[in-house]
């Protein structure tokens, strides 16, 4: 389409959809970890299989609650600012939004009942409860954001045009959800060689975040190799291609500066890394919300319930940064290398 | 909209009854129990008894269970608006996102300080922790009033004009401030209070009368009861303005409330009794001349509009008129238990730990007194759950009332019983494992105070 000649102005639907997008990247950063520390639970291994669980216990306990309201912030904005956008989704993607729902419960339950559960044996059970949620949740979400951004999901009236099932059942979409599962693993192993000052464990993470960093190069390959047209076409937008370009030398950067033990390098790299890969999706399908028909300007709600919604936010996010920071000061800053 | 099954609208409406059913025990839980904590807190801090630190500590690893239950279980409400009702949503979300997104900043607050709340035990300041412990319970209370704000929309909607089904001159404001707002938040939060107070008190009842010289369980009660005595006697104000609004915005709703067929003036006020659906009245109930019409309209002559100036095909179900009658028993029961509190704490005693130790100092009344205790301790729950019904159930078949029908805004989505059947399994599933995680929480608080009475018995031997 090539370059806009207007002077650049925003319309509110274009900042809400924008607030989506950077609480959709928090999210990632922060309860896609978590979710990505529960799969590392999973395949705790080795003589420090006991340490490495309680290591995930002790990072993610205090914070997992506040990470996870990233979502609901998200689901939120969508209902509230593109409510036309928010009932497509969710009738056509009912199915796979149910498991990833059933998964987030079954999760964040799993977890509590794990840590506050005065039973030692019962711990157990509930720990392997939390893994497998953890491991599945992200596959649907993934696939639920794959079919978002496909161009499968039209609507026919109020019912979906392909069915309940077409849409979100493909390879491209599946290949999106491993991708996610393998960001937010890589992520969960990059954050933990930071939360120890144990140099073996640091290790164990290390050649994990190696592992599942290579896992994100790969299935980024045949993603973009399966992705339909309609998305491929704005791969040549300017911005796009800042993003493309930086998204690839960032993961190259994680794994080069994990391969020489620079887990602080590692972790900003990462953090660049999937912020780049999710905002990569937004710009991707941009103007769409819902590829290919919604749009952020055709599901936008009225411009007063845009602008009040404006206002609630940067009130919201005077309390919530401080807050946040004050969180992660006490839990997460006066580890090492902070 | 398409015409959809009657059995998908079922399991639709279903679902999302068994959902709220969950989360509205789960979230009241909370809301009320930090606020318990944190005063437990500070009695430690002001008297520097360790026996107040020990409840804190093992109230708050409670509050814990009951706040990741929460916070999952209103994540999934927050999807299935959009799951079971997208045609809801479609016209409601521009309507009443507002008060849903500043719920999402009380809930991100409430979020965070609980992780500084329970985790920052050693890492804090004491003053600072218990602020910490105050902005939970603070925005705790924030989040239940924005919620109940979209609730009360829904039952008295305003801030659009309806014109050919599509929602016009939208003023999300004005749709924050239904004139149901105000006691639909007031009597669910003291709601919310009361009964997580009496249930608390009874747990500490039960374990008093197996460990009688266990003091830790007294300032427990003490503490229970300074929050479950003045919720309980304001409630039933709360609960006749709420009756007042019903009648004045819903008329519908209070006549089935009130099992009132006819329109009539100086209505009497039916207690118990069943409905008879074919004849049309309520068959063996107890009638108090004029109640209704006073309670309902200030007025003796005051006219109470019965079911027969409404289509047939609308009237709420009877279980409205059955789950009212239940809430208002619970309610009378728990006001005089109050009542005797009260006027035992000021008149024959100089307070309310005076009262507590008194009643436990002779064998008899001690015993009467838990036992009464632990019969009050599911009530408010019981007035919880029946006081809902009455709201949403009542509500029914409107999704926005006199606006937009239930029926009309269901997910085209087919075989709805099948996630009802699966949802419902894991709620009762989660329910039952947190109640035997809070059991196993309280044996080992119960043990350890155990462990601490023989310590000291043997010190000082």
């Amino acid at each position: 389409m090539g370059y806009n000649m207007e002077p650049l102005s925003i319309t509110p639907a274009e900042i809400i959809a924008g607030v989506i997008l950077i609480s959709l990247i928090i999210y990632s950063l922060s309860g896609g970890a978590d979710f990505g520390a529960g799969v590392w639970n999973l395949l705790a291994a080795g003589p420090r299989a006991e340490k490495q669980n309680e290591l995930i216990a002790k990072a993610i306990s205090p914070i997992w609650e506040a990470n996870h309201v990233w979502l609901i912030l998200a689901l939120v904005l969508l209902f509230t600012g593109f409510p036309q956008a928010y009932s497509a989704v969710s009738t056509a993607l009912h199915i796979p939004l149910t498991i990833m729902l059933l998964g987030i419960v079954l999760r964040g339950a799993a977890f509590a009942f794990g840590h506050y559960d005065p039973n030692r044996d019962e711990n157990q059970r509930w720990r392997r409860v939390f893994e497998i949620s953890s491991t599945i949740t992200p596959v649907f979400l993934g696939i639920c954001i794959a079919t978002i951004a496909s161009g499968n999901l039209k609507m026919s009236g109020d019912i979906p045009a392909a069915g309940f099932f077409k849409p979100w059942l493909g390879m491209f979409q599946f290949m999106v959800g491993l991708f996610t599962l393998a960001v937010f693993s890589m992520l969960a192993a990059v954050y933990l060689t930071k939360e120890t000052e144990d140099s073996e464990l640091q290790n164990d993470y290390r050649v994990r975040a190696i592992g599942a960093g290579i896992a994100v190069a790969l299935i980024g390959v045949i993603i973009l190799s399966l992705a339909p047209d309609i998305l491929v076409q704005s791969f040549k937008t300017p911005v796009m291609m800042i993003t493309l370009v930086s998204g690839w030398l960032a993961t190259l950067g994680t794994l080069l500066t994990l391969w020489h033990h620079s887990y602080g390098l590692a972790r900003i790299s990462a953090i660049i890394q999937v912020t780049m890969i999710v905002a990569g999706w937004g710009f991707a399908q941009y103007p769409c919300l819902v590829v290919p028909d919604i749009t952020i300007d055709s599901a936008a709600a009225p411009d007063l319930t845009l602008k009040l919604v404006i206002a609630a936010l940067a009130l919201g996010a005077v309390i919530l940064f401080p807050s946040m920071f004050w969180l992660m000061k006490i839990f997460k800053f006066n580890r090492s290398g902070y | 909209m398409a015409m959809n099954t009657i059995t998908n609208i079922l399991a639709a409406r279903s679902q999302m009854s068994v959902s709220l059913a969950f989360h509205i025990v789960f979230a009241s839980i909370g809301i009320a129990l930090p606020a318990m904590v944190v005063t437990a807190e500070l009695l430690w801090l002001r008297t520097k008894n360790q026996g107040y630190l020990r409840i804190a500590r093992a109230w708050s690893r409670s509050m814990a269970v009951f706040f990741a239950l929460g916070a999952v279980s209103g994540t999934v409400l927050s999807f299935e608006l959009g799951l079971l009702f997208p045609g809801f949503m479609r016209h409601a979300g521009a309507i009443i996102g507002m008060p849903f997104s500043l719920e999402g900043f009380a809930f991100f607050t409430e979020a965070i300080f609980l992780g500084i709340y329970l985790y920052g035990w050693e890492k804090l300041k004491p003053w600072l922790h218990v602020c910490s412990g105050a902005i939970v319970a603070l925005s705790g209370l924030a989040s239940a009033v924005f919620v109940i704000m979209a609730n009360a929309w829904m039952n008295a909607p305003l801030g659009f004009r309806f014109v050919n089904g599509e929602f016009i001159d939208i003023d999300p404001i004005k749709a924050m401030l239904s004139p149901f707002g105000l006691h639909e938040i007031t009597h669910m939060l003291i709601a919310a209070y009361m009964s997580t107070a009496f249930a608390v008190a009874a747990i500490h009842a039960i374990m008093l009368r197996r460990n009688p010289g266990a003091t830790v369980h007294r300032k427990a009660i003490f503490i229970a009861l300074w929050f479950a005595v003045p919720c309980s006697l304001i409630q039933p104000l709360v609960g006749h303005y709420s009756g007042y609004q019903v009648a004045k915005y819903q008329p519908m709703k209070l006549a089935a409330m009130e099992g009132q067929f006819k329109t009539e003036e100086g209505a009497p006020l039916r207690i118990g009794g069943i409905i008879d659906m074919d004849e049309e009245k309520v068959k063996y109930a107890i009638e108090i001349p004029l109640g209704l019409s006073i309670l309902a309209t200030n007025s003796t002559k005051g006219i109470v509009h019965g079911l027969e100036e409404f289509p047939r095909v609308d009237w709420p179900h009877p279980i409205v008129h059955y789950s009212f009658q239940i809430m208002i028993l619970v309610g009378a029961i728990l006001f005089i238990a109050a009542a005797w509190i009260l006027a035992g704490s000021l008149i024959r005693q100089a307070s309310l730990h005076a009262f507590i130790n008194d009643k436990l100092s002779r064998p008899a009344m001690a015993k009467f007194f838990l036992y009464a205790l632990v019969l009050c301790g599911p009530l408010g729950f019981i007035a919880i759950e029946t006081g809902w019904i009455v709201t949403e159930v009542g509500r029914q078949p409107w999704i926005i009332y006199n606006v937009l029908r239930t029926a009309e805004t269901v997910t085209p989505m087919p075989g709805l019983v099948f996630t009802f059947v699966l949802l419902t399994l894991l709620y009762i599933g989660l329910a039952l494992a947190a109640t035997v995680i809070i059991l196993r929480q309280l044996q080992q608080f119960a043990a350890m105070e155990k462990a601490a009475q023989n310590g000291i018995q043997h010190g000082t031997a």
